[in-house]
């Protein structure tokens, strides 16, 4: 068995290991061994737990264990690269049950209702904290997940007095705070019930209400959320792994949460509390002139056998149509032929942060060549040829041109300044931010309609 | 509606309003077209094909005039013109509102609705209509044809078994559309290109077509939000002036663009700097028809001035000029509402614009409208949005600061040591999360995520703490669930970070 020391110094390793495992990622090349970082330190916290001196019931949790690893490994290896994003917003629930669990665990715990004083009530702050936390990420993650799966409209659901709706809630679970500090543990344990109920619904509101085009900042909030579940039962138990962990999680969610909301030059705030779109603006978008002109793949290929250099601009498009695969084919024809060409990832493209690198890694696309927006956008102007590939918002000059517009400011990859730009679209319809997009109706602009994997495979063929 | 082609009066004029596929064009929009006979002879027109693509062809002009209620013109109407055409008409063609007073006023006395499509704004809705630019993106290309043909040499340099060959060394003065058209053109044969203009703007667009930028040293931007530039100050055109003196004795072929609307073309090369210029050299003179841009250019004459020749007249390409203008007088009558919804919308900022003649009254000279974002400008207005943000952000900083101090404070006055250094560790642990992930690479945000999220599966220890020997108590219940939650988060987590990083290759 382990001592406390032995135990001590499993955790500062485990921690140093969590730590590294993160700033690994900072290139491909060292991102594999940080993976593996990872691993290790999970397994040295886990074994250091489970044999540690105040543990009991060592065989049943070693067999939960291996069973949970199967089911876990199991779905991993079953996902396909597009529905990453639920993967991950799934993955998330399990943390916050496993938090309101925790929670519960600790109050019960009668070792925890001897202590008593500032210690005592600091405690069942944190408890109550936890759970409130570890709930919330729960039902968001799930609905998050509905989402993403389709399972839910992902258009946001608005009704009057939301906010009220929801600041009452948070108000009446911090009132509930107040009595429940005080009451006998039964009473305490109903209290703690109720405010799971009132955390759960709440969560799914706060989710149910942001639309699709969010996604990305929500599922890095909830990812943020499970950090700080973490955390918290770090707090009440007293386990500093637990709180370093927690706390590395929690900020780098809230680092996500924070790149993917400047990339849609919005505030945190109204991400969480509303959908785009419904933003009701004082300025009058400025119309829009000019009209749609349709191309056919044949006057494509002719369009792209005088290209030079060629910037591909994915979207959540792509991935909905799995076209990474026809496009990497097309990649290799276009390379074969001499020509230049690059991709131009927003970092908003998609339902996950870095959905696009991944699902264009999946279809062994060099990420050589695969570029952030502002390495492309200062070289678009030499581009013979920009291809949108299920974009749409994110290459909208609205954003820069247009005060009125609901997405003014936010940085966009700039496509119409090369001197042609090929959009691939299964209809005419708007993106998920609900506005017009002047791109479509540029002068350079010419629009590819039908299916992405459609129209990419007969470029293949036709080229 | 009927819609009236003339043939051009003017002998020099070969180009014509429509060839048959703009009358195709038209027909498709609706209109009737009347063709006079031999309209299009000189841009090698036959009537035939006008015929074949559903023209009606008349003999005298006098019944076209009559039966048009649109008349679509290349050249201004004369004034012989004038009187055989009825009250009302729409006539579309160049005008030159500015030099050319006296038909506005004949225009207005017969009540004639006079579009110059010379006067078109040059937004970019109007892109599409604008003749300028669709005829000076020829004269520009021909210029270059018509200067190699008189300097009757290479224009490219070669290094042949018999010797070497410099290549000629042109210089191009206004970089509008004419002048960038003329530095493709003369780059692509193989000459040396320089370019000047003094719009500071452009400078880009002129690298981009292959060409030297030169420029004077004194300070000055000639833009204007009107798309033209402006004239400079005397000091400007000194020193304009001694460069192209400088240039002139260097260089084999001059080709000037630079005009001013509505007067006459400011004078550039002066008499002395084209005799300083070497026997068998070239200027072409695209603003021969305002007057040109050199002081001997005799306009519509090419001629050799001590040596040198000079260019006054460019052939237009007429077949295809007419063409694109033609295709431009389609554009207008489509923005007009084509044949069924046709209507002349003063409030439009096209028609309004360029309809000089209407209901009797001349509409000229037009108010001015802004095409070209100028630089200084947009810095204002940069300055402007950030000023307010900066404010509002200070003040929330400092309360939420005085916020943040007054809770540190709290939470060290009432809490337990142990606590405490709790805390210490959390606070701690959330800047090194914060140092580290900003350094992570956008490419990697997906793993990134599944890892954190693998990570956070760190919960699993609350649930093994609280796991008691007597598994069916309902502590070891709950602890045991979320033992088993937190492990497939973890594996699961892990596992797909490991698929995704094995993905990520060169």
């Amino acid at each position: 068995m382990m001592t406390q020391g032995i135990q001590t110094v499993s955790y500062i390793a485990s921690s140093i290991l969590f730590i590294l495992s993160l700033g690994s990622l900072s290139n491909q090349e060292s991102a594999k061994r940080g993976n593996i970082f990872g691993i290790i330190g999970m397994i040295i916290a886990i074994f250091a737990t489970v044999f540690g001196e105040s543990t009991e019931g060592h065989t049943i949790l070693l067999i939960m264990m291996a069973i949970a690893s199967v089911i876990g490994i199991g779905i991993a290896k079953k996902v396909e690269m597009t529905s990453m994003p639920q993967l991950v917003a799934i993955l998330h629930s399990f943390v916050g049950l496993a938090a309101v669990l925790v929670g519960f665990g600790s109050y019960m715990d009668e070792k925890n209702q001897l202590i008593s004083g500032a210690a005592h009530t600091i405690h069942l702050i944190e408890v109550y904290l936890g759970i409130f936390i570890g709930a919330l990420t729960f039902t968001g993650s799930i609905v998050a997940w509905g989402k993403l799966q389709g399972t839910i409209k992902s258009n946001p659901l608005i009704f009057p007095f939301r906010h009220t709706l929801n600041i009452l809630m948070v108000v009446i679970s911090i009132g509930m705070m107040i009595g429940y500090l005080d009451s006998h543990p039964s009473a305490g344990l109903n209290t703690l019930i109720y405010m799971t109920i009132i955390s759960s619904v709440l969560g799914v509101l706060l989710v149910m209400a942001i639309g699709g085009a969010d996604m990305p900042v929500v599922v890095s909030m909830l990812n943020s959320y499970s950090g700080w579940a973490a955390a918290s039962a770090g707090f009440m138990l007293s386990n500093d792994l637990l709180i370093v962990t927690g706390a590395l999680v929690g900020s780098s969610g809230a680092i996500l949460s924070y790149i993917m909301c400047k990339a849609m030059n919005r505030s945190f705030l109204s991400v969480i509390f509303g959908g785009i779109g419904n933003s009701s603006s004082s300025i009058q978008s400025a119309a829009i002139t000019g009209e749609l002109k349709p191309v056919t793949i044949e006057e494509t290929c002719d369009l792209l056998k005088e290209a030079r250099k060629i910037v591909i601009v994915p979207g959540y498009g792509m991935a909905t149509a799995k076209a990474q695969h026809a496009i990497c084919e097309f990649v290799k024809k276009m390379k074969d032929q001499g020509k230049e060409v690059t991709f131009a990832i927003h970092p908003v493209a998609g339902r996950l942060p870095g959905h696009m690198n991944v699902l264009l890694a999946e279809a062994n696309i060099s990420y050589d060549i695969v570029h952030e927006m502002d390495e492309v956008n200062p070289h678009l102007p030499e581009t013979d040829i920009v291809l949108v590939i299920g974009a749409n918002d994110i290459v909208n000059p609205s954003a820069l041109e247009d005060a009125g517009s609901p997405i003014y400011g936010m940085p966009v990859i700039e496509a119409w300044k090369a001197k042609t730009v090929i959009v691939s679209k299964r209809s005419t319809g708007a993106g998920y931010a609900g506005i017009e997009n002047p791109l479509f109706f540029k002068e350079n602009t010419r629009m590819l309609y039908g299916d992405a994997k459609k129209s990419v495979d007969a470029l293949v063929h036709a080229i | 509606m009927k819609v009236g082609i003339p043939v051009e009066i003017l002998e020099s004029e070969k180009r014509v309003a429509a060839t048959p596929k703009t009358v195709e064009r038209l027909l498709k929009q609706g209109f009737e077209v009347l063709v006079e006979k031999n309209a299009g002879a000189r841009a090698n027109f036959s009537d035939e094909e006008y015929v074949k693509a559903g023209a009606k062809i008349l003999d005298q002009v006098k019944s076209l005039y009559e039966a048009s209620d649109i008349v679509l013109k290349v050249q201004p109407l004369t004034k012989n013109e004038i009187e055989i055409i009825n009250s009302g008409t729409l006539v579309a063609s160049y005008l030159w509102p500015a030099q050319n007073q006296d038909i506005l006023k004949a225009l207005a006395e017969k009540k004639i609705n006079a579009i110059a499509m010379d006067a078109i704004p040059r937004i970019s809705r109007a892109q599409k209509m604008d003749v300028l630019s669709s005829m000076a993106n020829i004269a520009g290309y021909r210029a270059v044809i018509e200067s190699a043909n008189y300097f009757g040499r290479f224009l490219n340099g070669q290094i042949t078994a018999a010797g070497k060959v410099d290549p000629a060394k042109v210089l191009v003065i206004g970089a509008g559309v004419a002048g960038l058209a003329s530095i493709g053109t003369a780059n692509s044969l193989g000459a040396i290109v320089r370019a000047f203009d003094t719009r500071k703007e452009v400078r880009e667009q002129i690298q981009s077509m292959g060409a030297q930028f030169i420029t004077v040293e004194i300070d000055e931007d000639g833009s204007t939000s009107t798309g033209y530039s402006k004239e400079m100050s005397q000091a400007f055109i000194d020193a304009e002036m001694a460069l192209f003196r400088a240039q002139a004795k260097e260089v084999d072929i001059i080709i000037t663009t630079a005009q001013i609307p509505g007067r006459a073309a400011p004078k550039l090369i002066l008499k002395d700097m084209v005799e300083s210029m070497k026997p068998g050299s070239v200027i072409v003179d695209l603003a021969a028809s305002t007057g040109g841009n050199c002081e001997v250019t005799r306009p519509g004459e090419v001629y050799n001035y001590k040596g040198v020749t000079i260019v006054g007249k460019v052939d237009q390409l007429p077949a295809q000029a007419s063409g694109l203008y033609g295709n431009n007088l389609c554009h207008l009558l489509d923005d007009m509402g084509k044949n069924e919804k046709f209507k002349i919308d003063m409030n439009d900022d096209i028609v309004g614009r360029a309809m000089v003649v209407y209901n009797g009254e001349i509409n000229w000279p037009q108010k001015p409208i802004s095409v070209s974002a100028q630089p200084s400008t947009k810095k204002e207005t940069a300055v402007k949005l950030e000023a307010p943000a900066e404010k509002k952000g200070t003040a929330p900083m400092i309360v939420g600061s005085l916020f943040f101090a007054l809770i540190l404070f709290m939470i060290g006055k009432y809490s337990p040591p142990e606590f405490l250094s709790h805390f210490t560790v959390f606070v701690l642990s959330c800047f090194v999360g914060w140092q580290v992930v900003w350094n992570v690479s956008h490419s990697l945000h997906t793993p990134l995520m599944s890892v954190t999220n693998a990570i956070s599966g760190i919960i699993i220890i609350g649930g093994i703490l609280h796991t008691k020997v007597d598994i069916t108590s309902p502590i070891s219940i709950l602890a045991l669930i979320a033992v088993l939650v937190a492990t497939i988060n973890i594996a699961g987590g892990f596992f797909i970070t490991h698929r995704m990083l094995k993905m990520f290759r060169r």
